[in-house]
């Protein structure tokens, strides 16, 4: 396995290792590029994962102190855990259901699609879907998304199989257990699905795709991807011309360490991402490092979310077999008739018992609480995911009085929902109950979102420097050779689960970075 | 479908004698023919036992389940000795607490909170003192206490770690039989 000098300034160094950062390394591995990718957390492997939600939380969350305001319910009930996020080797593709979908041509274009809406900051994005769809195409067939080369979809489970049934009631057309980035056949060196439950725990059998188990060995294979993991950084440094020159990070053991760089590429999600760049403040960026826009931060995207559960007059157990194998794409289409612009997916989603306790209602108690929870093992659930739209206000800022242990001041999280947002959650809680009363819920829950899981936007693609922070390749519009390989470079979130897009974009990127280092322009 | 066998498996015998390794007054209690009802809070050493009961009550109170016996609540709510124990302030929050509710309860029903009968007057009382610290803490605690105790899980239904029994690929993912014909 490659061991790189810290004085070796020829090396790609990559903060973070999950679906961005660790497809970039192994992607720019494959090609002989060298790199080094600085994880925060431990590396942690399958066989110690642990199926049980709260063991699993204290092994894998980001736990680190973060703080929140706004009026989004998530700041009352979870005030220093605005995400629920992986801080570990893989970041959160250790933690993803696994749902692979693309954007529909409009998601890439909405200030074009949906016009000028008060109060959000809309813009389009500088790629098309004509232009990512080889992307797709080869992050499909990396992870091995089911529906997608000739992948058979997974077996529906009891969770799928109640919402089918509504669904059909219900005259939805496009409904089937997902495109999923987990294995229904063996492929790739990894075994199919055991439908053993908790794969937001960390696939104990490797049958879903995880930079973890699938990326990071590859490039290490290579002889030219290091990973570090435990080493989280604190700030991106630069010299008088303006280009980074490398990162200083903390490592497994808290020494300072300063790693030389010839490119950097930032993948710590969507929160950490812009606050190491506001973080790297200095004379020549007093504002942060890409912030000539002043965009860093803002237009912080967490997805219109929320769950319905509904309880039946008999057994589900919907916990059993595979999270989130289960969808209904009708809702997803641009349809404004319905009183909000964008759409929404829904997909099959369970919790275990503790998880049930605290997030069906945070704060609830009293007889109207437990009886829902005694209705537990009868109990079907989805999750609905849509489009939220950007605001310049929702924002990750860097909190004016709390700090970490190396110092540096934690990130804080504003975010308050966009009336269209309200407009398509209500839709969303309305269609999702019927397809459960379709066939025979005894009662309803709609359940309000929880601590985000999808972070995106916070660093946007512009085609225009002004309006974003990075340009269609997530190379910042300031700094050459200073990257963002994450979903903070969604410049809007579409419907859909993001990670397949982030996927793609890092293939993307690692072309990009590779051809511009062999024409020396970085 | 495989259903889950949600009888009791805390069994009471297993539950006092596991209890007695550090609590003798529980085994006191047992050679003595007693309930645990009393002899647990008796072992309390930094709260009183009258506390000890009434935060029995209140979390039943909060989070009541009629088919689960004290055993599972006091669980929940004995590590509150060890903690008022360890710390001055949670021991005053939790005093300061119950002497308030028991005012409360007193003033409205001339008895202390625990003796009041009715579940809806119990519960009137405590939404009187729901924005308190409190509240929230044993409220917050009790998520975790009571609904991530495994005891409790087989009689909500819920079968837990199943990686262990090779997931549930052969163990009803897909057994439901009720569903209307599509």
């Amino acid at each position: 396995m490659a061991k790189f000098d810290l004085n070796d300034s020829g090396v790609v160094v990559i903060v973070g290792s999950g679906a961005g950062g660790g497809t970039l390394g192994n992607e720019l591995a494959q090609k002989g590029i060298k790199v080094v990718i600085l994880e925060a957390g431990p590396r942690i492997e399958n066989q110690d994962f642990i199926n049980d939600e709260w063991d699993s939380f204290g092994q894998l969350a980001w736990s680190d102190m973060r703080t929140t305001s706004g009026s989004w319910r998530v700041h009352k009930d979870f005030p220093n855990i605005p995400a629920w996020i992986v801080k570990a080797v893989g970041g959160s593709t250790v933690h993803w259901a696994g749902a692979s979908l693309r954007f529909d041509e409009h998601e890439f274009k909405i200030k074009s699609a949906y016009g000028n809406i008060p109060g959000a900051n809309l813009l389009d994005w500088p790629i098309t879907l004509a232009e990512m769809e080889p992307y797709y195409a080869k992050a499909e067939n990396k992870m091995g998304v089911t529906r997608t080369n000739g992948i058979p979809g997974l077996p529906g489970n009891n969770n799928f199989k109640v919402l089918e049934a509504g669904a059909k009631k219900l005259g939805y057309k496009e409904v089937h257990t997902g495109r999923m980035a987990i294995n229904s056949e063996p492929r790739d060196g990894r075994g199919s699905c055991q439908q053993i439950g908790f794969c937001f725990q960390g696939c104990k059998s490797g049958a879903k795709w995880s930079t973890l188990y699938t990326e990071i060995p590859k490039g290490e294979a290579t002889g030219n991807l290091e990973v570090r993991p435990g080493s989280m950084v604190i700030k991106i440094e630069h010299d008088q011309s303006g280009k980074v020159t490398g990162v200083v990070y903390a490592d497994e053991t808290g020494a300072m360490q300063r790693q030389k760089a010839r490119v950097v590429a930032v993948a710590g999600n969507s929160i950490e991402s812009p606050r190491l760049l506001l973080n790297s403040a200095s004379s020549m960026f007093p504002d942060g490092l890409a912030n000539s826009s002043g965009q860093v931060g803002r237009n912080y995207l967490r997805h219109m979310t929320g769950s319905v559960y509904a309880t039946f007059e008999k057994s589900v157990h919907m916990y059993r077999g595979t999270t989130m194998a289960g969808i209904i794409r009708d809702e997803a289409k641009n349809d404004p008739k319905r009183g909000f612009v964008g759409g929404y997916e829904m997909e099959t989603l369970s919790l275990g018992l503790p998880f049930m306790a605290a997030f069906l209602n945070p704060g609830a108690w009293g007889r109207s609480f437990t009886s829902a929870m005694e209705g537990y093992p009868r109990m079907a659930g989805m999750w609905l995911v849509g489009e939220d739209l950007p605001q310049e206000t929702n924002r990750v800022t860097l909190d004016p009085n709390i700090k970490d242990k190396f110092g540096m001041p934690v990130a804080s999280v504003h975010f308050d929902d966009h009336p269209n947002d309200v407009a398509m959650r209500d839709h969303a809680y309305k269609q999702g109950a019927a397809v459960y009363e379709a066939v025979g819920a005894t009662v309803t829950y709609p359940t309000p979102p929880y601590p985000s899981t999808h972070n995106m936007g916070t660093n946007r693609m512009s085609e225009k420097p002004r309006d974003g922070v990075v340009n269609k390749f997530g190379q910042s519009h300031d700094i050459k050779n200073l990257f963002v390989s994450d979903g903070s470079q969604f410049t809007s979130g579409a419907a859909c689960n993001p990670t397949l897009t982030i996927v793609s974009l890092a293939i993307r990127q690692a072309d990009t970075i590779a051809g511009a280092m062999q024409r020396k322009e970085i | 479908m495989r259903e889950i066998d949600r009888r009791s498996k805390y069994d009471r015998r297993v539950f006092l004698k596991g209890a007695a390794v550090t609590a003798p007054a529980v085994a006191i209690a047992t050679s003595t023919g007693l309930g645990i009802t009393d002899a647990w809070a008796d072992e309390a050493g930094t709260l009183t036992p009258a506390t000890m009961k009434t935060l029995l009550k209140v979390a039943r109170d909060i989070y009541p389940h009629d088919f689960l016996g004290d055993s599972y609540y006091i669980t929940a709510v004995k590590p509150w000795d060890d903690k008022a124990a360890k710390d001055p302030a949670v021991k005053s929050l939790i005093n300061d607490g119950v002497a308030r509710l028991d005012q409360e309860a007193n003033e409205r029903h001339k008895m202390p909170y625990a003796q009041v009968a009715w579940e809806n007057d119990r519960v009137a009382l405590l939404q009187r003192i729901e924005e308190s610290a409190f509240f929230q803490k044993i409220r917050g605690d009790l998520i975790a206490s009571l609904y991530n105790n495994k005891e409790v899980w087989p009689r909500f239904g819920y079968e837990g770690s199943s990686a262990e029994h090779g997931g549930y690929i052969k163990r009803g993912f897909a057994d439901i039989d009720w569903l209307p014909k599509a």
